[in-house]
C-alpha cells in the first residue's frame, strides 16, 4: 500500500514538473519586456571568444543593457532559429551566415535595416565580407567573428618524397596527380562523406573557370543559370577527381569531415593535400601537434586555371558569422542590440582573444597584430587572401535560398557517388530557378 | 488519479499529432505564416520518386531487422534465463549495449567502420570491404546491423523474463517423457513465450518503422539515399527543405502505418482474448 501511495506521489509530481517546465518553455522566448537583449550563439570554434566578449559586456552594463546568452550546437541551431524567427520569438541578436537565410528574414521583415546603427564598422571591415550582410542597399547584418577562407593545405614531406612542387595551375595539379598514383599516395584527401567538403572543390573550380558572374546568375534566379558551361566544367572535373585518381577512389566517400579524418589522412601523409576551410588550420594544430610543428604543414591558395576566365584572387569560403537585429524585439531591446553592434563589436580585447586562437578578424587596421601572433605565418596568409580577393564567394549552401540548400548537396553526393551526370545534376537545379 | 496521465496524453501526442494532421494539407516553410493548400501536399509527397524508395526502404530495413533480431534475441534470451556456466558474466556482455545512448553507438561505429582508420585497415584481410557506410549496396545492410547490436539485448531481457515464467514442472514431466532439448524448446519454450514474442514483435517492428536517431547519426539516410527511410525523409523534408506541409504527409502516413501495424499483429495473434497460457497448471 505504502509503496502505491509514493508511486502516485511520485507521478503527480512528474506530471506537474513536466507542466511547470512547458509552461516556462512558453515564456522564455524573444520579448520578456524586463529589459535587456539575448543573443543565440554557437559551440565550438571560436565561440567561446563571443561568449567572453558578452560577459565582459555584461560587467559594464546596466542592469536593463544587459544581453543573456545561449548557445547551441551547430545544426541544432540551424533547425531551431528559423522556427523561433518564423514565430515571432527570435533572439534580440539573430545570427546567420547571410545568404538565403538572410534574404528571407528581411524579406519577411523579420530583421530591422542597421543602416544607420553601425557605428565606423563599416570603414574598419572588409569590403567584400561586409557586403554579404547588405540586402537592397542597406545593412541588415555585420561580421560578428572571424573570416573563414577555403584554403589548400598541404603536407610538404610527401611532396618532397615524390619530388615535385605544391602545384599552382590546374595542369600542375594533372601533373601531380600522376606522380602521386605512382608512389601510392592519395593526392586530396576529401571528406567525401560529408559532402560539404566537396562543395568547396565545385565552387572553386566554377569560380576559377567562368568567375563569380556564374554562381551570381544563380542567386538572381536566372532560368537555367546551372547549366552555365562553368558549372558543367566543374562537375564534370570533379567526377574525373573522384575517379581517376585525384580523390581516393575506394574510401572518400567514406571519409567524415566531423571527425577530421581527412585532415588526419594528411596528416599521416596518407594524402597530399586538402582543400579545406581556414578553421582546419587550428583543428590541425590541436589534434596533430606533431604534424603542425614539424614544419611540413603548409597551406596556400587553390590553384589557376589556366584560360579560366575567373580571377584567381577569387575565394570562397564563409565570410563570417553575421549577427541582426529581430524586428520583432521591442524596442529597448533593439537598442541594447545596436547599441552593442555600434560600440563594443570587435573591441581590442575581443579582436585579441581571436586573433590569440588563430581566428581571422575580417579587419584592415589588424595586420601588426597578426604578424605578431604565434600563428603569424597562417593568419597573415589569410588576411592577405582576404584583402587581395576582388571577390568573397559564400558556400553556395548559405547562398543560396534555404529550400534549395538541401537538393544541392544531395545532388552534389549523387555527382560525387557518379549516379547521375553533370547535366542531370543542372537539370535538377534548374528546376528551383524561378 | 488518471488526470496526469490523460493530460500528458493529450498534450503531447493528440495536439500534436492534430497539428501534424492540418499542417499536412497546408504549405508552410517553417518562416511566415502557413497557408492553406488543400490536398497539394498528399498528391506531391505521394508521386514524388523519393517517397517511394524511403517507403521501399523503410520496408526492407522493418523486414530484415525483424528477422536479423527476433531469432538472435529469442535464442540469447533463452540461454541467459538457463544455469549454464558463465551465464550470468555474458548475460552482463550481452546486456552492455542497451546502456549506451544511441548517439555514442553512432559515433563509436563511424570510426570503427572507417575505410582509413576503421577495422578493414586494422584487420589483415583483403575481402573486408573498404567501405562499410560510403557503399550505396552496403550502407543498409550495416545499418541494420548495428541497429541489431543495440536493440536485440532489450528483446533478449524480455525474453529472458519470459522463459523464467515458464514452470520447471513442464520441462521435468517432459524429460520423464523422453524429450530432448531441441524438443523441449520447440514444444514448451516457444508455445509458453507466445506473448512474449507477440510484444517483443510489436515492439520490434513499430519501432524500426519509426527509427531514426542512430541512423541518422550513422549516415544521415546516405549515401544518396541508400538508408533514407521514412522518419528520416520527414525529418530532411521538414527541417532541410522546410517543407513542413510535405514532412506532415509523411508523418501521417508513418502513424497510419504504424498503429495499423500493431492493431493487426494484436488480432492475429488473438491476445485480446487474453486467454490463460498455464491452464491446467
Amino acid at each position: 500500500m505504502m509503496r502505491r501511495t509514493i508511486t502516485r506521489a511520485g507521478t503527480t509530481s512528474v506530471a506537474i514538473a513536466s507542466l511547470v517546465a512547458l509552461s516556462a518553455c512558453g515564456g522564455s522566448g524573444g520579448s520578456d519586456g524586463g529589459g535587456g537583449a539575448d543573443a543565440w550563439i554557437l559551440t565550438g570554434g571560436g565561440w567561446p571568444n563571443i561568449d567572453a566578449d558578452f560577459e565582459r559586456w555584461n560587467e559594464q552594463a546596466e542592469g536593463d543593457q544587459q544581453i543573456s546568452v545561449e548557445d547551441f550546437e551547430n545544426d541544432a541551431y540551424k533547425e531551431r532559429i528559423r522556427n523561433v524567427v518564423g514565430s515571432g520569438e527570435a533572439p534580440t541578436l539573430i545570427m546567420s551566415w547571410t545568404g538565403g537565410a538572410l534574404n528571407d528574414y528581411v524579406e519577411q521583415d523579420r530583421v530591422v535595416d542597421l543602416s544607420e546603427h553601425t557605428g565606423d564598422l563599416e570603414d574598419r571591415v572588409y569590403e567584400s565580407v561586409w557586403q554579404n550582410g547588405v540586402v537592397d542597399d542597406s545593412v541588415y547584418a555585420v561580421p560578428l567573428n572571424d573570416v573563414q577562407p577555403v584554403v589548400m593545405y598541404y603536407n610538404q614531406a610527401v611532396f618532397d618524397d615524390a619530388g615535385i612542387d605544391v602545384p599552382t595551375t590546374w595542369s600542375e595539379v594533372e601533373d601531380a596527380i600522376e606522380v602521386f598514383d605512382s608512389e601510392g599516395v592519395t593526392p586530396f584527401s576529401v571528406a567525401g562523406a560529408s559532402v560539404w567538403p566537396a562543395l568547396m572543390w565545385l565552387q572553386y573550380l566554377t569560380d576559377r573557370h567562368g568567375g563569380e558572374g556564374v554562381f551570381d546568375a544563380v542567386v538572381q534566379g536566372e532560368s537555367e543559370a546551372w547549366s552555365n558551361e562553368s558549372i558543367i566544367f566543374a562537375l564534370e572535373e570533379l567526377q574525373t577527381l573522384a575517379t581517376d585518381g585525384g580523390f581516393d577512389a575506394d574510401t572518400f566517400t567514406g571519409v567524415d569531415a566531423g571527425q577530421n579524418e581527412d585532415a588526419r589522412l594528411l596528416a599521416d601523409g596518407e594524402a597530399a593535400m586538402l582543400l579545406q576551410g581556414s578553421w582546419v588550420y587550428a583543428t590541425v594544430h590541436s589534434d596533430f601537434p606533431e604534424f603542425a610543428e614539424s614544419g611540413d604543414f603548409g597551406f596556400t591558395s587553390f590553384p589557376e586555371l589556366e584560360d579560366g576566365a575567373g580571377d584567381p584572387s577569387n575565394l570562397v569560403g564563409n565570410p563570417a558569422n553575421f549577427w541582426s537585429v529581430s524586428a520583432d524585439a521591442s524596442e529597448e531591446e533593439q537598442q541594447v542590440a545596436t547599441d552593442y553592434i555600434s560600440e563594443w563589436l570587435y573591441n581590442d580585447e575581443m579582436v585579441d582573444s581571436l586573433v590569440d586562437s588563430g581566428g581571422l578578424p575580417p579587419l584592415n587596421d589588424i595586420e601588426d597584430e597578426l604578424s605578431a601572433s604565434d600563428d603569424g605565418d597562417f593568419l597573415s596568409f589569410a588576411d592577405e587572401q582576404v584583402a587581395q580577393a576582388n571577390h568573397f564567394q559564400l558556400s553556395w549552401d548559405q547562398a543560396v535560398a534555404p529550400e534549395v540548400a538541401q537538393p544541392l548537396m544531395e545532388n552534389l553526393e549523387n555527382i560525387l557517388l557518379g549516379n547521375i551526370t553533370p547535366e542531370e545534376f543542372a537539370e535538377n537545379m534548374n528546376a528551383y530557378q524561378d | 488519479m488518471a488526470l496526469p496521465a490523460v493530460l500528458f496524453f493529450g498534450l503531447f501526442a493528440l495536439v500534436p499529432l492534430l497539428g501534424v494532421l492540418v499542417l499536412s494539407f497546408a504549405s508552410w516553410d517553417g518562416l511566415g505564416a502557413p497557408s492553406f493548400v488543400g490536398l497539394d501536399n498528399w498528391f506531391r509527397v505521394l508521386e514524388r520518386p523519393q517517397t517511394h524508395s524511403s517507403l521501399m526502404l523503410t520496408m526492407g530495413f522493418v523486414a530484415l531487422s525483424y528477422l536479423v533480431q527476433a531469432p538472435v534475441a529469442l535464442m540469447l534470451g533463452v540461454f541467459m534465463a538457463g544455469q549454464q556456466r558463465y551465464r550470468a558474466f555474458l548475460s552482463v556482455l550481452f546486456f552492455l549495449p542497451l546502456l549506451f545512448s544511441s548517439v555514442a553507438v553512432g559515433l563509436t561505429f563511424q570510426a570503427l567502420l572507417s575505410p582509413n582508420y576503421g577495422i578493414s585497415s586494422a584487420l589483415p584481410f583483403d575481402w573486408l570491404p573498404a567501405q562499410w557506410l560510403g557503399n550505396p549496396q552496403l550502407a543498409l545492410y550495416v545499418v541494420i546491423f548495428v541497429v541489431a547490436w543495440c536493440f536485440v539485448p532489450f528483446h533478449a531481457l524480455l525474453y529472458q523474463a519470459g522463459v523464467r515464467q515458464i514452470p520447471a514442472t513442464i520441462y521435468e514431466a517432459a524429460t520423464i517423457d523422453g524429450a530432448g532439448r531441441v524438443r523441449q524448446f520447440f514444444s514448451i519454450t516457444l508455445p509458453q513465450l507466445r506473448y512474449t514474442i507477440i510484444t517483443s514483435s510489436t515492439l520490434m517492428l513499430v519501432g524500426s518503422l519509426t527509427y531514426f536517431d542512430l541512423i541518422f547519426v550513422l549516415t544521415q539516410g546516405g549515401p544518396g539515399s541508400a538508408t533514407r527511410i521514412l522518419p528520416l525523409d520527414m525529418y530532411i523534408t521538414g527541417f532541410r527543405n522546410f517543407d513542413m506541409g510535405g514532412a506532415s504527409v509523411i508523418a501521417v502516413i508513418l502513424v497510419a502505418v504504424g498503429l495499423s501495424l500493431s492493431l493487426l499483429l494484436n488480432k492475429i495473434s488473438g491476445s485480446s482474448k487474453m486467454e490463460s497460457d498455464k491452464a491446467g497448471l
